[in-house]
Parts: C-alpha cells; structure tokens; sequence
C-alpha cells in the first residue's frame, strides 16, 4: 500500500505542483493518476521514488517513510517506466532488460537468463534480445522498457505516460498486454496519464487532479462516469461519459434473438429465400460472422454469396467472454453500427449464435437501473 | 624539374632516410616528432575528460567550459612558445613545447567531452536516476558510454591539432619534421620544406586513422550512425 499523507511540492520559485494531496493507493491494483497539463501528475508519480523530494507531507511505502532509506535504494525496489521508454542506448536489449538485477549485484549470466525470460513475459521474440534499442519500433520500445522495470521483480511500478508517444493502433495493444501482464503479475501500478480513456481502460481506481495540484475525485471508473463530483471532473471525464459507462454494465439481460445467417457458398436463390427484413448475416464453415447480404446485393450476384461480395459487418458483441457476458456498450455498438440494425452476437468461439437490437439494449438498461444495479 | 617531382625526389633520396654525420634523416625526425606529441595529448585527456565529464553531469559551469574554450583557441601558438622559451630558458624548451601544445589539445577534448556528456538524452539519465543508479554509476555505466562518439571525436580532433602545431618546435631549436620545414626555408631548399610538410601531413593522416580504427572498436554498435535504409548496422 502507497499512502500519501498531506504530500504538497512547491518549487524554488513558488508554483505549487502537488497541494496538500491525501491518497491510498491499494496493493495489486492498477492506480491512474489523470488530469490536464499542471495538474500534477507526474510529480506525484516522481514523489514516490523521490525522483522529485516531496517539500512536506509523508510517502509511505507499506507503512514505511520512504526517507528512511537512501533514494537509490529505493529506487531499486520500485520498477520505472517513462515516456518513450528511455532505454540504453549503447545496451543491448537483453543488457537493457538486465540493468536493475546487475545493479542489485546478481551475476550477469544470471540476470541475462532472467531478462530473456522477461522478454518472452511482455511479448517480445527472442531474437530482438541482440539488437540495439535504435533498431526497435517504438512499441517495442515501450515494450522492453516494461520488461526492464519487471526484472528485480518490485512489487510497485510506476509508469509516467509509457504509451503516450505511440500510435494508437499501438497503444491499445500496450494497453491489452499491461491488463493481460497485470492479471498475472498482480503488481502495485501507479499509472500517470492525460488521456481520460486510457485511465478509464486500465485502471482500478482513478484519481482526477486539477490544476494547481489538488485532489478532485478519486473513484473507480465506473463510479466516475457515473457520478462526477463537480463540473470539472464531468468536463474532463467528456461529453459521451453516459455511453461509455455503459461499458462497465453487464449484458447479461440483453435478449439475443436468431439471426437468418447463409454460408459462403450458398447459391443467390437460397440465399434470397432466407433473408428477413432484407438482411441475412453470412457465415464461415465455422459460424464466424463476415459481413451480410441484402437484396441489393444478391441482385449484382450470378451464382452463390461469396466471402468478398458483402457488406462489411458493425462491431461484434460477445456474449460470453470468459464465463461473463460481454458490456451493454458492446452489445449497443454492435446494434448501432451494423448495416441491418441487429447486433451480431457471437460466442467465445466467435461463432455466430444471434443478434441483438438497439431496443433491446435500452430495455434491458431500463430494467437494470429499476432493479437498481446501475450506481446513480 | 616542377615542384611535384622534386619533393618526390627529396622523400625518395635514401640520403635522407639516414643519420649519418649529424644530419638527421627523416625516421629520427619522426620519432621526435611523436615524441613531442604524445605527451600533451595524454595530458589533454587526463586534465579534460574528467573536467568536462563532472562539468556535463552536473551541467554547472558549462559557461566557464564555452568561454575558456575560446580563450585558449585564440591563444598565438608561436608566439606563447617563445615567450615560454624566453623566460623558461632553452634547456627547457621540451617542457616549453609541451606546455603549448597541452594548451592546444585541452580545450578541444574539453569541449567535445562536456558537450557529449550534456547531450545524453535526459530521458535516458532520468531512467537510470530512476532505476536506482547512484550518480558515479550514471556517469560512468551510461553518460560516458553514450558520449564516447563526441570524446573520441574531440581526442581525435585535439591529436590533428597537435601534430600539426609541434612543427613549430623547430623554431626554439628542437627536432621533429619541423627542421625540414624550417631549414628548407632558411637554406632555400624548397624541396626540403615541402616534402617536411608532405610528410606532416601524411602523419596527420595515419594518425587519424589509427584513432578512427580504436573508435570503431569502443563504441558501442547502438551509438553508430544508421546508414541509408535508416538502421544502425551491427557486427
């Protein structure tokens, strides 16, 4: 557990960064520091492993001050991740990886062995352990940068905008694996981020900040779409925050209805015979969704549907992912941007097993907040 | 005879290749030559590479660094030679020269070395502070491995430039190529004067290369220039 105890920071020239902040951050949980440009973020984040010495106030560390050791120390114990990852650029990938353990004073046969097994951990090939950082994508970077912060094994780690400086295509991968890595490391994370979708994505527990350093909200992300404390956090949690809480609500009570579905290959006049409301969903040998067909399109066809000649398909819905059903978000995006208004539902095979609609979603909803599961 | 073939006929004289009768043939020349040079070149390390490495950690008195640098770049070579000579007295005019030509060097290694340092990605300084490094071990586990291009550059720089500045030691009456510049001159045998010069450079040049040659091999691959297709090539 990380306490804050009346932290603030005031810098030589008088600016407060961090104004008298008070906060819990729970052990084998994913914390998000979020909030605007001079909010302080990323100086709280730095006051932990005093890469930033806090001015008054207390930091503990499992119920120990951090002063009581030397920042070096320290810093040994806690794994760091930084924007654009920082990596060693006269260092191999495999040396970068080792860094920490070898400052620790394990033999270098061993921490190599260890960084090798890290690399394959955050999803990077073998044969990249040789090259140089300037050789690597910056995703790899970032990658890398992560495994570097895991090899002394810490079980706190800061992470300072480790994903702000890729694409997002990228990112939401670094995102995908951080959650993956976290549900099977069960680390202590303080994440900094500008980006209010990111903190909503990873973290357990948010806390806002507002300019000037103070503490507005600090709420899981559910409860902070939900119910915004004031008119700052709402305008900085953004416009579309009602739709987006839909994602942490299970669908559970969604009704997935059939869909008329034809497989690739189906001749035009069987096809047409099965399509209802002009829509019929085509499927794979297996089930999976491809996209549909409507009158339109059989008319421009000769013989039988094809896998190229459909109309490309919404966003899917899974309705079992992992013993729980997929988010009412899933299930009113899928009704929302598929070409026949019915949501193609899918199993954790991907296979098709019905549809939804948007009503449906919005009934279920309905029921929901009368049952008085929606937090409000 | 034009000029390009007399001094190809001075270097190729075998005369000139030996001492004999106190006059003094083109290979002591040369050992005399390096001998004067070596010296302040390893001064010149000693003094500014820990110098400049403390001043671009701390990036205090980086001012100090820049102004000096153009002090001492100004300075007349000949001129504080002769001086030093003067005051010093001609028995001493080895530890004259020397003193000039460590002038000569420091500032250069000096400058490449603090700017190398100071031009570390601070991104990857924050992430070794970050890591639990102690300063000794940032500067010298990833501040100096990382500076090494501008350093050896810098050294490399400094060596050219002292090479080519003990040929004034000729003038205060010691050896090295210069006598065959200086004595080409005064005799008017130009022949002399410029295979001396010819000869300077060329161990300008071998020198350069031999320093590049340890430079390929201490750097670390990571740092080297990337080629065309825009990746670093690696052994």
């Amino acid at each position: 557990m990380i306490e804050f105890q009346a932290v603030t920071k005031r810098y030589d020239d008088g600016t407060v960064a961090v104004d008298h902040l008070d906060l819990t951050i729970d052990d084998g949980r994913i914390t998000v520091l979020v909030g605007p440009s001079g909010c302080g973020k990323t100086t709280s984040l730095r006051m932990i492993n005093r890469m930033v010495e806090a001015t008054s106030g207390t930091i503990l560390v499992d119920g120990e001050d951090i002063r009581s050791q030397p920042a070096a120390a320290l810093r040994r114990g806690i794994g760091y991740v930084i924007q654009n990852a920082g990596l060693f650029p006269h260092r191999t990938v495999l040396d970068n990886v080792a860094t920490v353990p070898m400052l620790l004073g394990t033999k270098k046969a061993v921490a190599r062995k260890r960084a090798e097994e890290l690399l394959a951990t955050v999803g990077l090939p073998p044969e990249l352990a040789r090259r140089y950082p300037s050789q690597l994508s910056g995703g790899q970077q970032q990658r890398v940068g992560v495994a570097r912060a895991l090899a002394a094994d810490p079980p706190v780690l800061l992470m300072d905008e480790p994903f702000s400086a890729v694409d997002p295509i990228v990112r939401d991968d670094l995102q995908d694996e951080l959650l993956r890595l976290q549900s099977e490391l069960g680390k202590t994370i303080v994440f900094v981020t500008h980006d209010i979708d990111e903190a909503i994505k990873l973290g357990d527990r948010v806390a806002v900040l507002r300019v000037g350093g103070k503490l507005a909200q600090y709420a899981s992300p559910a409860e902070l779409l939900a119910n915004p404390v004031d008119d700052f956090v709402a305008s900085f949690v953004g416009r579309d925050r009602g739709y987006r809480a839909l994602g942490f609500l299970s669908a559970h009570g969604v009704e997935v209805n059939p869909v008329p579905t034809v497989a690739v290959g189906t001749p035009v006049a069987d096809a047409r015979e099965r399509l209802e409301g002009g829509w019929a969903a085509v499927v794979d040998d297996a089930g999976r969704p491809l996209g549909w067909v409507s009158e339109v399109v059989l008319s421009t066809l000769d013989k039988a549907v094809t896998a190229t000649d459909v109309v490309s398909g919404g966003s899917l819905y899974p309705v079992d992912t992992g013993g729980r059903a997929g988010s009412l978000r899933a299930a009113l995006d899928a009704a929302l941007s598929s070409p026949a208004a019915l949501g193609v539902a899918v199993d954790g095979d991907g296979a098709v097993v019905g549809a939804v609609t948007a009503e449906s979603v919005l009934k279920a909803l309905a029921d929901a907040r009368r049952a008085g599961e929606v937090p409000s | 005879m034009n000029v390009f073939e007399s001094v190809y006929e001075w270097l190729t004289n075998p005369d000139n290749w030996k001492t004999t009768l106190g006059i003094v043939g083109i290979p002591q020349r040369l050992a005399e030559h390096l001998d004067y040079s070596w010296p302040p070149v390893l001064i010149a390390v000693l003094l500014a590479i820990p110098l400049g490495a403390l001043i671009g950690h701390t990036g205090r008195g980086g001012g100090v660094v820049v102004s000096a640098v153009n002090v001492f770049r100004a300075l007349p070579e000949l001129g504080l030679l002769v001086l030093l000579v003067l005051s010093m007295g001609l028995l001493l005019a080895t530890s004259a020269l020397t003193i000039v030509l460590v002038a000569v060097a420091t500032p250069t290694v000096l400058a490449g070395t603090y700017a190398g340092v100071r031009n570390v990605d601070r991104a990857v300084v924050d992430a070794a502070r970050g890591m639990g490094m102690r300063e000794w071990e940032i500067l010298l586990k990833v501040e100096l491995p990382n500076a090494l291009p501008l350093i050896l550059g810098s050294l490399r720089a400094a060596a050219l430039q002292v090479i080519s500045t003990a040929s004034i030691a000729a003038v205060v009456a010691l050896g090295g190529l210069g006598r065959f510049v200086v004595d080409g001159f005064a005799f008017r045998e130009y022949d002399q004067m410029a295979g001396g010069a010819v000869l300077i450079a060329v161990l300008a040049i071998a020198v350069e290369l031999v320093l590049s040659g340890v430079q390929w091999l201490v750097v670390s691959p990571g740092l080297r220039k990337k080629n065309a297709r825009g990746r670093s090539r690696v052994r």
